[in-house]
């Protein structure tokens, strides 16, 4: 008989708190911001999400301290998806079942894309400070999401661009180291070189670390190309741009930020003149950028990690966006970033119709007088 | 056909720099059978000295002629002091014992040897300087080919003549060849054997060094790990060509640089090794002792 009363005791105990507490979670909704910040936060790619996290706290500090955004404080909800797109879809859950307003994240493409769904399905903005896949913004599957990095195929795009339209480039050779990196950049650079109407007449891999790169260098000169494409590191690029030269050949000279280095030009000397390299804009002179640099160090005792800048300009953001929609609605929240301008430590940045940051990303730089010069 | 030319002589200053590196290989096996691992971070050595000694020289203003002989020369040296310090220590103990010991000591050696100069240096890529000047009488040539790629080519073919005078007609040579055909008669007849093996790996050293230079020289910049390659490729180019033969040694290397060069050219780069190793496979079915390697069964 006894056992049956605390039965019902605990029973109605129990029903009165969850009653309590979900009317606890009510009232709370209706106060603060709730900005989910999802990513790598433990595992081997732990020291590319933490930086993001580190961001999020610091631009949250500084708006609760103004008094929040339309006096509504603003909450952070921190998940870990280890980088994981199994994880990434937990991690996803729990924040929409949290009441999640919007989401700064995740950090690797995979669990960016496996997260993605999830929140769609709830009409909640995801925004990623270094997911650079392609699809994401491009396919136009997601139209919940946003970046503040360029994606990947940007810097190909753009080395086609200047030099189809400023170097007035007819045929091209593409080489590559055969890595990862290099091959994949060759290939993007192929790809739209030929959209653009332009003949890649070789497009070979050379060995890093071979002996002599000679005839790979006469192979390019009887091509007769007006450009040489290089995707890969400078020790390969600095050796086959000195042949080139030694050989007497003027043939413009193209790599990515695989050569956008100061390594290169020691190593190529005074062979390096005029050679064209594309590389993220250079941004550590914008006052924000300082500023923000300056913050963390103060709160971290130490320089911030990847991403970071990514990640606190993506936080400022989202946080203003919802100031100036004045709610977490879903549809006044896209307007709001397709249409405002927000300074950030990554220049003054909108979204274009795919979610791309506008007015970021790369720039066309090249070697005059022994130093890279950023054109345009 | 300029084209053709043009890969001839870039095979060909490929294949001489093989050849350099592969003579050292190829004498060492010849004479206590063993594949001297160590020996691509010699011509690695010998070119971070050149580059250390001519960085001294530029700084005290020398003419560019003397810097290029006296860094070469400090290499050369320095690079036979490693060769003959690494046989002391490193294969000498191992002298009696079976072959695969000595083996594994030259490939404890040579990884020995490049993270030395990557901790003792950089493990930066350097900047090496031309030290090949353009030579006035080469320029008329200069559509064929640049004034390092004849240097390359003339200094390989003076250093083989020299080494065959070497071997065929001076006393030390003929107890080189005394100790290969069989080092323990040699011994009987009063040939000192261990200056002998001291002697071949002085020498091996001093070619693979001054190959270090050349290449250094040619291509513009060196680091650490330049060694394991070329020697790679020096090593497939004495098998190729039958390995414990000094002629063999260099037509191995001549026929795989100009394979690399021309299937590069004509074909792709993409495989360039895939293909010069699927040479050397089709060569060694055929004449499994190499080129020119002698077809006698091996004392084992």
């Amino acid at each position: 008989m006894m056992d049956r009363r605390w039965r019902q005791i605990v029973l109605v105990v129990t029903v009165v708190l969850f009653v309590f507490w979900g009317m606890m979670g009510c009232s709370k909704k209706e106060e603060t911001i709730k900005l989910g910040v999802a990513g790598a936060h433990s595992g081997d790619l732990a020291s590319y999400g933490i930086p993001t996290v580190h961001a999020a706290e610091l631009v949250v500090k500084a708006i609760n301290e103004k008094g929040g955004i339309n006096g509504r404080k603003v909450e952070l909800l921190v998940e870990d998806d280890a980088c994981k797109p199994e994880l990434a879809t937990n991690a996803a859950t729990k924040l929409v079942s949290e009441g999640v307003n919007v989401v700064l994240g995740h950090i690797c493409s995979g669990a960016t894309k496996a997260a993605l769904k999830i929140y769609l399905d709830s009409k909640i903005i995801v925004m990623s400070p270094s997911a650079t896949n392609t699809d994401l913004t491009l396919s136009g599957e997601y139209p919940n999401f946003y970046r503040t990095i360029a994606y990947d195929d940007a810097q190909a795009q753009l080395q086609v661009k200047y030099a189809t339209q400023t170097l007035g480039v007819k045929k091209a050779a593409v080489l590559h180291d055969k890595g990862d990196y290099g091959k994949g950049a060759a290939e993007l650079a192929k790809k739209y070189f030929e959209q653009a109407g332009v003949n890649v007449a070789l497009f070979e891999g050379v060995t890093p670390g071979a002996v002599d790169y000679s005839a790979i260098v006469q192979k390019v000169a009887r091509a007769g190309v007006d450009l040489v494409i290089w995707g890969g590191y400078h020790p390969e690029a600095s050796k086959i741009v000195t042949l080139m030269r030694k050989e007497g050949m003027a043939t413009l000279f193209m790599g990515a930020d695989g050569i956008k280095d100061e390594t290169f030009i020691q190593m190529a000397a005074e062979n390096s003149e005029g050679v064209y390299a594309t590389g993220p804009k250079d941004t550590s002179t914008n006052p924000m950028y300082i500023e923000a640099k300056k913050a963390h160090q103060e709160a971290y005792g130490s320089d911030p990690g990847p991403f970071f800048f990514e990640g606190y300009s993506a936080a400022a953001a989202l946080l203003n966006a919802i100031e100036k929609a004045g709610s977490t609605d879903y549809e006044a929240l896209a307007k709001a970033l397709h249409t405002e301008y927000v300074d950030t430590p990554v220049g003054k940045i909108s979204f274009d119709k795919n979610g791309d940051a506008t007015g970021i990303g790369f720039s066309v730089y090249k070697v005059e007088g022994g130093k890279y010069i950023q054109l345009q | 056909m300029g084209y053709f030319l043009d890969l001839f002589l870039s095979g060909l200053t490929r294949g001489s720099i093989y050849a350099l590196i592969a003579l050292g290989y190829t004498m060492v096996y010849g004479i206590i059978q063993l594949i001297n691992f160590a020996h691509g971070e010699i011509y690695m050595i010998g070119a971070f000295t050149a580059l250390i000694v001519a960085g001294v020289l530029t700084i005290y203003g020398w003419n560019q002629m003397a810097i290029i002989f006296i860094a070469s020369i400090v290499a050369l040296l320095y690079s036979m002091g490693y060769g003959y310090t690494i046989e002391k220590i490193a294969y000498k103990p191992l002298r009696h014992a079976p072959r695969l010991s000595a083996l594994i000591s030259a490939i404890g050696m040579s990884l020995f040897l490049q993270n030395y100069v990557l901790l003792a240096q950089t493990s930066d890529f350097m900047l090496f300087p031309s030290l090949i000047p353009d030579f006035k009488f080469l320029t008329s040539f200069s559509h064929i080919a640049r004034p390092s790629e004849f240097v390359i080519i003339i200094s390989t073919a003076i250093v083989m003549v020299l080494l065959t005078f070497f071997i065929k007609f001076t006393k030390t040579g003929k107890a080189m060849r005394a100790t290969a055909q069989d080092r323990q008669m040699a011994m009987l007849v009063g040939i000192d054997v261990n200056r002998v093996i001291s002697i071949t790996f002085i020498i091996g050293s001093a070619t693979a060094a001054l190959g270090g230079v050349l290449i250094a020289s040619h291509i513009g910049q060196i680091n650490f790990y330049m060694g394991f390659i070329a020697g790679i490729k020096a090593f497939v180019a004495a098998v190729l060509g039958g390995i414990g033969s000094m002629p063999g040694a260099v037509l191995g290397s001549l026929v795989l640089g100009w394979t690399e060069s021309f299937f590069t050219g004509y074909v792709s780069s993409d495989y360039e090794d895939v293909f010069a190793f699927i040479f050397l496979v089709l060569i060694l079915i055929f004449r499994p002792s190499g080129i020119l390697g002698r077809s006698d069964t091996q004392k084992v």
